[in-house]
């Protein structure tokens, strides 16, 4: 891969990670893809890319004051319980309803969200 | 509440759907969080589920080590400008940008779907395995 692809992926990662606190893994992932590796290294080496932005991102948000460490801890078992299961389930299901049913969630708040 | 939150928010994230999506759209509805807030929320939450799905990964030889580098440093800087961005950005206007992100992602879910309800079911190959 190119050096100047391998910028582009991760600075448009970054920047969303950074200013969304989510949705590296949307850019990086297809470019990856993009680029001729396999598709689980893909999901693989994103998560790991995505986990060191992330890292850079909440120490740029703790010095603006903009994180909630008590409303995190909330959501953390849970998540792994989530985590785990869909660890599991991933190699089971290739679902394309679940797929569907998540389009539709994620559009339907993007209309709340502009109408709001 | 919360719970079933966390939950489908780590399902979605192990399984490469955008779990970081469902946490954000569940804090600003269901709890009235502003749009940074919510985002810092869930880069925290990423970080023990993504190191544990990182932890395995690398153990199964799936990630290109080779390639993390020069993305990871041109990610920082993105990562450094993205954050210095959202605090310039009013919060309505973020809300509304992180609206638009939301729709393309979801269509793309969508007509990703289409296609590959197009191919035949695995079943359907098996069946031709069977009469090779």
């Amino acid at each position: 891969m190119k050096t100047i692809h391998k910028i582009l992926i991760g600075l448009s990662a970054g920047v969303l990670n950074g200013l969304f606190g989510s949705g590296g893994g949307v850019v990086t992932v297809p470019l990856l893809e993009r680029s001729g590796v396999e598709q689980r290294k893909c999901h693989a080496t994103s998560v790991v890319l995505i986990f060191v932005l992330s890292f850079i991102s909440v120490g740029m948000y703790a010095i603006n004051d903009n994180l909630d460490f008590v409303k995190t801890l909330e959501f953390i078992p849970s998540g792994l319980v989530g985590a785990l299961v869909g660890a599991t389930l991933l190699k089971k299901v290739k679902n394309n309803s679940l797929k569907r049913i998540f389009g539709l969630i994620i559009i339907a708040s993007a209309i709340r969200m502009f109408v709001a | 509440m919360n719970h079933i939150a966390g939950f489908l928010a780590g399902l979605t994230a192990s399984m490469g759907l955008g779990g970081g999506f469902i946490l954000i759209i569940y804090l600003s509805f269901f709890e009235d969080i502003n749009q940074s807030t919510a985002g810092g929320i869930n880069l925290l939450f990423f970080l023990p589920i993504a190191l544990i799905s990182a932890f395995f990964h690398f153990r199964n030889g799936l990630v290109e080590k080779k390639l993390l580098l020069v993305i990871c440093i041109a990610g920082a800087f993105g990562a450094i400008s993205g954050a210095l961005l959202m605090n310039l950005l009013d919060e309505e206007l973020l809300r509304k940008m992180f609206a638009g992100l939301l729709l393309l992602v979801g269509l793309k879910e969508l007509l990703n779907s289409q296609k590959y309800n197009s191919k035949p079911h695995k079943s359907q190959n098996m069946v031709k395995n069977l009469e090779k």
